[in-house]
């Protein structure tokens, strides 16, 4: 199976990253993908933030696709606040939402 | 430096969304979470510690936002005032703490971060506001816990937790 690329962006003064990295790497290995394979990278300046389209602690990217659309949300170093499902405001994303992503740049990778 | 359970809780003096200002004290027990607009961990708890001050009118419930708004403008005066109009009201006051001096006075970490302060105005429970922000049924648990404590004279049996949530945005940081 093509293994997607998968970046995992976080922001220290925000505490949701391991929980929210231990849930993707579940989500990965879940379909069959190897959770270590993820990029971890930390974004400590607004500099940073900008250059790197941040707009807040946990952003996750599957293929360069963020799980949750971020819309106009302008960059910062700040906790990203996350719409579930259900509709409840969350740190994190929904889970759903990670294993959609993952489930769509496998099928993609598969057909090219 | 924090303020610790057991000692006296700093006064203060704050401006509430209409520009009228409140402290603490002059109650059985208060409130005072430290709060913002932006931060998720704090709009997860919101609806509970709503809950919490509509369930108990006689303590005094007083929200503070005291992030820079300089670099975090969702927190200015402005959007708290509008946050508050597009709620149709909160059943308590959301007070600006502009130059930060109450978050730093407290020791307040995070958003949310809960002190309450027993009628002769020693801080009796600080920390989060339930065991679990994704989960709406805790429904402020360890605050009402430590609420009904007081109000029965008695000290609350969990007395501090860890708060958890964003940090404060110090305008030094």
């Amino acid at each position: 199976m093509a293994q997607p690329s998968v970046e995992l962006l976080y922001w220290e003064g925000c505490p949701s990253h391991p929980e929210a990295l231990a849930q993707l790497r579940e989500a990965m290995e879940e379909l069959g993908l190897d959770g270590d394979a993820i990029e971890v990278r930390h974004v400590g300046t607004d500099e940073r933030a900008e250059a790197e389209g941040f707009v807040g602690s946990p952003t996750i990217r599957v293929d360069g696709v963020d799980v949750q659309d971020p819309g106009d949300e302008p960059t910062a170093l700040t906790c990203r606040i996350y719409h579930r499902r259900d509709g409840r405001i969350s740190p994190l994303p929904d889970p759903a939402d990670v294993r959609d992503a993952l489930h769509n740049a496998i099928t993609i990778r598969s057909r090219t | 430096m924090s303020t610790a359970v057991g000692t006296e809780a700093p006064t203060f003096s704050l401006p509430d969304t209409d520009g009228v200002e409140h402290s603490a004290g002059d109650a059985p027990a208060t409130l005072v979470v430290f709060t913002c607009n932006h931060c998720p961990y704090a709009l997860a708890w919101h609806d509970r510690i709503l809950a919490v001050a509509r369930d108990h009118p006689d303590v005094k419930v007083l929200a503070i936002s005291s992030n820079d708004a300089a670099r975090y403008p969702a927190d200015s005066y402005e959007k708290m005032r509008e946050r508050v109009q597009v709620d149709g009201g909160w059943p308590m006051p959301y007070l600006y703490d502009e130059t930060q001096d109450v978050a730093r006075a407290y020791g307040a970490r995070t958003t949310p971060d809960c002190f309450l302060i027993d009628a002769e105005g020693r801080v009796v429970y600080r920390g989060a506001p339930d065991a679990d922000h994704e989960d709406p049924s805790q429904n402020g648990a360890w605050l009402r816990d430590a609420i009904d404590a007081v109000l029965n004279g008695e000290t609350p049996a969990n007395a501090e937790t860890t708060p958890v949530g964003c940090s404060i945005k110090w305008k030094d940081g």
